[in-house]
């Protein structure tokens, strides 16, 4: 371990490129499924090693590449979030793997298969990636690589529609990359520097009058970055590219995706800008709090309406960005420390739910409200779990999601906005309104047509769900490993900002 | 009694119901013997809270910590006297109520018995569990877990009017609790920087004004929506859609007690009596307890059906504990505390009447019941009992509570409450002993008066547990000094010392400085 141990931030890269490589070229959809779940099930242990490390020593771990050093090469830099982010991407991937092959085998054709696993781990790499490096551009080819890998991965989906999904987030995705290359560009002829440290730093000496360009690329990385992690109003491909994804796309990128882009936006406010601009000084917390809560709202009552229950924890989704947003924009110890921690909290809650929709998906082939009605009373097990995580999403103590809610409520009320602690309270309980009526129709409902003969699924699929769904009710129990790391990360960050 | 120390029996008394619903899905496919599980999960119950109280009454306060979450935030115990009258109350109803479910779930034959009878032993657990809490956050824990356990009772008929009334109550409850419950509680915890329930209230050295004072008061009077302070009542009145057990153990006494339990437990724990009344907060809950007890008292004249009418009855009295803690002086207080027990045996008995008059003839309208006395006279005496227990007339339990509470108000600056608990005593009377005039006085239909009726009960598992909870509304008026000797010995003061009312107030006197 000792000789592996200085590389383990480019082996969390290397694993799964190198898994994609040969995945590519199989032709049996089973044997690409164990390459990619051995991968999967290396990475966790790297990225706990290395979590383990960096709390262990109180310091990031920095690896050079090609010992290359900073600003002339590009450098691998970990520190608490980089690594709770990585273990969090690899955890999810780890635990959704059994449950891929035969969610995979049952909605993707048999011929591209070994494919769909390829773009799920160049997906895997990407998003791996942005949590290790220390690289602004870098980060950005990451972003592509786990953009077009996810793509391609929603375009794979049964529906046609899932065409257009894949689609819509292309170009959405493409203008959010654009946007954030522009602002890569803006600030490295500012400062000559790609690596985030290194621009930090020469900021810090910039001359006065030269800091509006600074804050024009501020806008250009926040905007392409929201657009990543879906921030409202810049959510709209969002529920569609959730909704018609295969399952297991749609598991995985719920509990990931979006949680690496709101990596990246705090890696940039905090370790970057917020280093050397007084954050308060710029409108830019202001307008994350605005868009948040109106994302808590309208994406909320988005999902009250919805027929397709995907589709409605789509918009659940974009609901509970705009907790983590809000959390960010209290930029306070609670308030960051929630976002963070809810991070973790809702990735796992959110997989579980989807999994559970991917197994009805499984039995019944739909996920339509119509079609699950009193679909709990023939899958007792799954719907069971489904509804405990539901519980988790609204936030009801003894689950990870009060948590999160907890933190963020104490953030607001520390800063004196109460107004704002009330918000963040109605919000939850628009979920009590759409995870009840979801309740109500899998479980007092007569079950009809197929709903009526389905049955809980092999154990591959549901114990994964299980599992997160049991690390939704201990997270709420003990949290040392969510919100106590999720602390010492924001301490961290706000011990850096002017 | 129990050979064991207070802890072990706290944690028993929490545990045993979860193994008992354990033991009742296990036997789902015998009645007989998952019935038998229930009976003796509660007896076990019973028998371990009335084991904690002779530590509590030499002084004792047992408590553990289970897990401490975030810092700040644990899961942890400790049980004083008002979280022990609570439990034994609780526990000690569950098993007559047990013994009368089986009497009344095999007679109307209800579906899905299992899951009636496990969400139930859920529902004791927490509100258990509540009642031991040494922080907010715990009360908080479980008493979402009590409004989630007792849901897919309220929803148990399956209809659609028992589907809309489980939104109403959920909605209702976790509503509430979330928008302002919580609020709260991080309210305390940011301004005092603690949420454990102290002697002499956390927020008494906090130096808040009496603004927020009050604000914070208002989050908890209304977001413990289970003491259905008014306008947070109406899920009450349509939990009642639920079958009569659940009306009567859960919306009679632990899921309504735990609501008013928490606003009394808040009120001398969190803010303090002294703390209230210095600052004048109370005040507007006072008016609008009070306006609460007169308004639900006329509401519940016009419920023609029985279970609505007492339902609205209890929103009233539920009011009057309310009122008791809001007064925040010692003697309310402990006719507030009196008055959860002696309100929960009077209504249990209520309920139970209202459910044997449905089981054995399927009536569930007052104006159904001409002559029902000369049919079921056990049931319709015990009813009597109730109510005059109810009406706070001697020598039934409810008259010391009453008694204690007008003393309370007498203590106060809001001695206009006095009026209010007489007025609406003479409602009381006005909506319950019309019930019993109309079954012993009106002619049974389509019988000759004169001509002799043959009885016609409920099955015996009902009627006995109706009979015995009648005569401890009677027993209540004789043994009430060593539940208000308990009831003194809640710590009202930081110092422990002065403890609630230690001398019996005389009338007349203002003790506003004691």
């Amino acid at each position: 371990m000792t000789a592996v141990q200085p590389h383990l931030p480019i082996l969390l890269i290397l694993v799964p490129l190198f898994a994609a490589l040969f995945t590519a070229f199989m032709r049996s959809g089973n044997a690409a499924w164990g390459l990619t779940l051995v991968a999967s099930w290396v990475l966790p242990v790297i990225a706990v090693s290395m979590l383990l490390e960096v709390i262990g020593s109180g310091q990031p771990i920095v690896y050079e590449l090609g010992n290359w050093e900073a600003p002339f090469g590009i450098v691998y830099r970990v520190d608490t979030l980089g690594a709770f982010v990585a273990v969090l991407v690899t955890v999810i991937g780890a635990v959704a793997m059994p449950f891929a092959r035969l969610s995979v085998a049952c909605e993707i054709d048999a011929h591209v298969q070994s494919w769909y696993y390829t773009m799920y781990l160049l997906c895997l790499t990407g998003l791996l990636g942005i949590t290790m490096t220390g690289d602004a551009f870098n980060a950005f080819v990451f972003l592509e690589i786990s953009s077009l890998a996810t793509y391609a991965m929603i375009a794979m989906g049964q529906h046609r529609r899932a065409l257009v999904a894949a689609y819509q987030y292309l170009i959405m995705g493409t203008i959010g990359a654009t946007l954030y290359v522009i602002g890569v560009g803006l600030l490295y002829v500012m400062t000559g520097s790609l690596n985030f440290y290194d621009i930090a730093d020469r900021l810090a000496t910039m001359p006065p009058e030269q800091l509006p360009s600074v804050i024009t690329a501020v806008g250009f990385l926040v905007v392409g970055v929201s657009l990543k992690l879906a921030l409202f109003p810049m959510h709209v491909w969002l529920p569609n590219a959730y909704a018609y994804a295969p399952s297991f796309g749609t598991v995985f990128l719920a509990g990931t995706a979006t949680k690496v882009a709101v990596y990246l936006l705090i890696r940039l406010l905090f370790s970057v800008f917020g280093v050397v601009i007084d954050l308060d000084d710029l409108p830019i917390l202001e307008i994350l709090i605005v868009a948040s809560v109106a994302a808590m709202f309208i994406a909320s009552i988005s999902a009250v309406f919805e027929t397709n229950a995907k589709r409605m924890l789509a918009y659940s989704s974009v609901a509970q960005v705009g907790y983590i947003t809000l959390g960010i924009g209290l930029a306070n110890q609670s308030g960051l420390t929630g976002a963070l921690v809810h991070v973790f909290n809702h990735g796992i809650i959110k997989t579980a739910l989807f999994m559970g929709l991917g197994i009805a998906a499984y039995r019944i082939g739909t996920c339509r409200m119509t079609d699950l009605s009193g679909i709990g009373r023939t899958m007792p097990l799954t719907m069971g779990a489904l509804v405990l995580a539901g519980l988790g999403l609204i936030g009801v103590p003894g689950t990870a999601g009060f948590v999160s809610k907890w933190y963020l409520v104490v953030g607001a009320v520390e800063q004196g906005w109460w107004w704002l602690a009330f918000l963040i309270v109605l919000s939850s309980l628009i979920a009590i309104v759409y995870i009840g009526r979801l309740t109500e129709v899998i479980f007092f409902r007569e079950p009809t047509g197929a709903a009526a003969e389905a049955k809980d699924p092999p154990w591959s699929m549901l114990a994964p769900m299980l599992v997160l769904v049991l690390a939704t009710v201990y997270f709420g129990f003990d949290t040392s490993w969510s919100a106590g790391i999720a602390a010492t990360a924001a301490t961290e960050l706000l011990g850096g900002i002017k | 009694m129990l050979p064991f120390d207070d802890v072990t029996l706290m944690m028993a008394a929490m545990a045993v119901p979860l193994i008992t619903a354990v033991f009742i899905l296990l036997f789902h496919k015998t009645p007989n013997l998952r019935e038998g599980a229930t009976l003796i999960g509660a007896a076990a119950v019973a028998l371990i809270v009335w084991s904690l109280l002779p530590g509590i009454m030499a002084g004792e306060r047992p408590g553990f910590e289970l897990v401490q979450v975030v810092p700040g935030l644990s899961i942890a115990f400790e049980l004083e006297p008002l979280g022990m009258i609570f439990a034994l109350v609780a526990g000690s109803l569950w098993f007559l109520n047990s013994v009368y479910s089986i009497g009344y779930m095999r007679k109307a034959g209800e579906p899905r018995q299992t899951q009636f009878y496990i969400c139930f032993a859920v529902a004791i657990s927490s509100t258990l569990a509540l009642a031991f809490s040494k922080n907010l956050f715990s009360m908080f824990l479980f008493y979402e877990v009590l409004s989630l356990s007792t849901y897919p009772l309220v929803t148990h008929k399956g209809t659609e009017s028992a589907m809309k009334a489980g939104r109403v109550y959920l909605m209702l409850l976790m509503g509430t609790s979330i928008a302002l419950f919580l609020p709260g509680i991080v309210g305390v915890y940011v301004i005092a920087g603690s949420i454990d329930f102290t002697p002499g209230g956390v927020l008494a050295d906090a130096q808040a004004t009496p603004f927020v004072i009050g604000g914070l008061l208002a989050l908890f009077a209304f977001g413990i929506g289970k003491a259905a302070v008014v306008p947070f009542h109406f899920w009450l009145p349509a939990a009642m859609v639920a079958p009569t057990p659940v009306s009567a153990l859960l919306h009679a006494v632990a899921v309504v007690k735990a609501g008013v339990f928490s606003v009394m437990k808040v009120v001398v724990y969190i803010f303090g009596i002294d703390t209230l009344t210095v600052s004048g907060a109370n005040g507007w809950l006072v008016y609008l307890a009070s306006f609460g007890i007169i308004m639900a008292s006329i509401v519940a004249l016009n419920q023609d059906n029985l279970k609505a009418r007492l339902a609205y009855s209890t929103v009233s009295q539920l009011s009057y504990i309310v009122l008791g803690a809001a007064l925040a002086t010692a003697t309310s207080i402990t006719g507030g505390t009196l008055h959860i027990v002696m309100h929960a045996v009077g209504k249990i008995t209520l309920f139970f009447c209202a459910g044997a008059i449905y089981v054995a003839h399927k009536k569930t309208e007052i104006s159904q019941l001409d002559g029902i006395g000369r049919l079921m006279p056990f049931t319709m005496a015990a009813f009597l009992i109730a109510s005059l227990s109810l009406i706070g007339l001697p020598p039934f339990g409810g008259t010391w509570s009453k008694w204690f509470l007008a003393l309370g108000a007498l203590d106060s600056q809001y001695q206009f409450a006095v009026a209010v608990f007489m007025i609406s005593s003479l409602l009381n009377v006005a909506y319950l002993m019309p019930i019993v005039m109309r079954a012993f006085f009106k002619p049974l239909p389509g019988v000759e008066t004169g001509t002799p009726v043959k009885m016609a009960e409920a099955p015996l598992t009902c009627v006995v547990p109706l009979c015995l909870t009648a005569i401890g509304c009677l027993v209540l008026f004789f043994v009430a000094e060593p539940v208000a000797d308990l009831a003194q010995l809640i710590e009202l003061r930081a110092d422990g010392t002065q403890t609630a009312g230690s001398t019996p107030p005389v009338l007349g006197l203002n003790a506003n400085d004691r």
